[in-house]
């Protein structure tokens, strides 16, 4: 029996594949989230060098092409929010600006609270972690972060005080942030060690030392410090009642408390693509337009009375997937996701601009890169230079050998202590007096060099 | 800080980097920008338990020592975030500039 043997061509000299470029349902693997009625498919991002290197084609990232590709859109800005689209950038990329705006952009928030008089019904730690949560309007950049052993002075601390009562008789009275008085001079509660008029003419310590008053320096001299909105409810007082108490605010990340966090929140979706794998007329265009909770069909007239159904508002899909559900209608609409396209929306709580916080949490990853990359510094990379190398003289006296080695012990992490004593001692009893190099950094044990004087 | 977990002197291709206080952040970030390397053939970063920070990043190369690729993927992903938050800037002046010219538009 003859087999027909019919010649084989190579996959990239296919008459419609374009050369060096990738068939068009690969690329549509690779650049797509395919969201089918059950689960999206194609969700990993085929992003390493080698990944088509069968079909002749490149997939390393070159700097040239990201610089080329890559586009910011700003949709909306305003002095509270802003919609903006980051398109050629990786989602690994895109998660790690989130999680930095989220949890490690610093801001002011208040930590410690010094209760003078709390007679309301909102007991004092209540009162303490619902302070804390009230954001402040100060830009954080202009402030160092304390530490425990700091002293708490202009430049790590901002005071504010808080002294309301409700009288007898009157209705309840509600505690707002806009009575949370700044102190641009410190604290003024005086230390409980301080003996009273020990001495009129000098001020008593307080729990603060402010060297200068705040609203000397230039930032603060024209603009006061306080919360951002002036209707927090903080407490509500009954008659008879008063909370009197001095709060503190210091610099902090959002990694440590959710209070320090400048961004009520951030996110990002991936543009949704929808696609209309067939043309849909009549009344199945109407159906279809009437499915959508959002609205992103339309009915096209094409002449005739005949009515076409089109795509109008892609990017207000919410991908509820209405649309393919029901017998056959996800052979008609296709619901993808376009894997390097961010719709990124930031949130902030009023401290500092949202695009002045997009710019930092860029910066942030960019100093972490540089910290990571100062630690390679010349020891990590020796190969080739010459490692220093320690001369060990080794006399004939016990006790020295003994001595010596026992500083090394200490010196040399992971190396075998005993090895050393033996081949030491071998060598000596065999060749007399050496010379012996060890190679200090070596995480093996190597005799390199043996000399005798 | 950093220490290398196993590393042999013989062969610089390979080697395993823990990283302390360290999370996905930059830890995804790397390993992204070293997949883009050509050099590299493995590459993939872990976090032993989730209540240390600590990050290994694995690397193994097609000859270059691990550590030179490592640091010229940080070297790579410093110029990306570079060009992105310049990209975002001039984005942002475009968008308050055509705002206004909006605005004096609309106005009498």
């Amino acid at each position: 029996m003859e087999e027909k043997k019919t010649p084989k061509i190579p996959v990239w000299d296919l008459p419609d594949v374009p050369k060096g470029k990738l068939p068009p349902h690969l690329e549509l693997q690779r650049t797509r989230v395919l969201c089918t009625s059950d689960a999206p498919t194609h969700t990993e991002n085929i992003r390493y060098s080698g990944a088509y290197a069968s079909m002749g084609v490149d997939n390393s990232l070159r700097l040239g092409h990201f610089r080329d590709n890559f586009r910011v859109e700003v949709i909306r800005l305003t002095e509270d929010d802003m919609e903006f689209d980051m398109i050629g950038i990786d989602a690994a990329l895109a998660n790690a600006f989130r999680r930095i705006l989220i949890a490690e952009l610093p801001t002011m928030a208040i930590e410690k609270v010094l209760i003078a008089n709390n007679t309301s019904v909102i007991q004092d730690e209540v009162l303490a972690h619902r302070l804390g949560l009230v954001p402040l309007r100060v830009d954080p950049r202009l402030f160092e972060y304390m530490s425990e052993n700091d002293v708490p002075n202009e430049k790590n601390t901002i005071v504010f005080k808080l002294h309301s009562r409700c009288e007898r008789g009157s209705s309840r009275v509600k505690v707002l942030s806009n009575e949370l008085q700044w102190l641009p001079r410190g604290s003024e509660f005086t230390l409980s060690t301080e003996k009273p008029a020990a001495d009129p003419t000098s001020r008593p310590r307080t729990y603060t030392s402010f060297n200068c008053s705040q609203d000397s320096l230039p930032d603060f001299s024209n603009n006061p410090i306080g919360p951002k909105h002036d209707d927090i409810i903080i407490a509500k007082l009954g008659p008879g009642q008063e909370i009197e108490l001095e709060a503190h605010a210091v610099k902090g990340m959002g990694k440590t408390h959710a209070k320090w966090s400048p961004v009520a929140t951030a996110w990002y979706r991936m543009l949704p693509e929808v696609v209309l794998l067939q043309e849909i007329e009549g009344e199945k265009a109407e159906e279809l337009v009437k499915k959508c909770p959002v609205k992103v069909f339309d009915i096209e007239d094409i002449g005739k009375g005949r009515k076409r159904a089109t795509v109008a508002r892609p990017r207000s899909c919410t991908l509820c997937r209405e649309c393919i559900r029901g017998d056959d209608w996800d052979k008609h609409v296709a619901l993808r996701r376009v894997k390097d396209h961010f719709i990124f929306t930031i949130e902030s709580t009023g401290a500092l601009n949202p695009e002045v916080l997009f710019t930092e949490a860029v910066k942030i990853l960019e100093d972490k890169c540089e910290r990571l990359s100062a630690l390679f510094s010349p020891h990590l990379l020796k190969q080739k230079t010459e490692s220093p190398k320690v001369p060990i003289f080794v006399t004939s006296g016990d006790l020295r050998i003994g001595a010596f080695f026992f500083e090394i012990r200490f010196f040399l992490k992971r190396l075998h202590f005993e090895f050393i004593f033996i081949l030491v001692g071998t060598c000596k009893l065999l060749m007399g007096l050496e010379t012996i190099m060890i190679d200090f950094y070596a995480g093996e044990c190597q005799i390199l060099q043996l000399a005798s004087e | 800080m950093i220490t290398v977990l196993t590393r042999s002197y013989q062969d610089q291709s390979q080697a395993t980097f823990s990283l302390t206080d360290e999370d996905h952040t930059l830890a995804n970030s790397l390993r992204f920008t070293l997949n883009q390397d050509p050099r590299v053939t493995f590459c993939g970063y872990s976090i032993p338990h989730p209540s240390d920070a600590r990050v290994n990043i694995r690397v193994q190369t097609t000859g270059d020592p691990a550590s030179e690729v490592l640091k010229d993927s940080c070297q790579d992903l410093m110029l990306i975030c570079q060009h992105v938050r310049s990209t975002f800037d001039q984005a942002v002046v475009e968008f308050k500039n055509k705002k206004g010219l909006d605005a004096m538009n609309i106005g009498p």
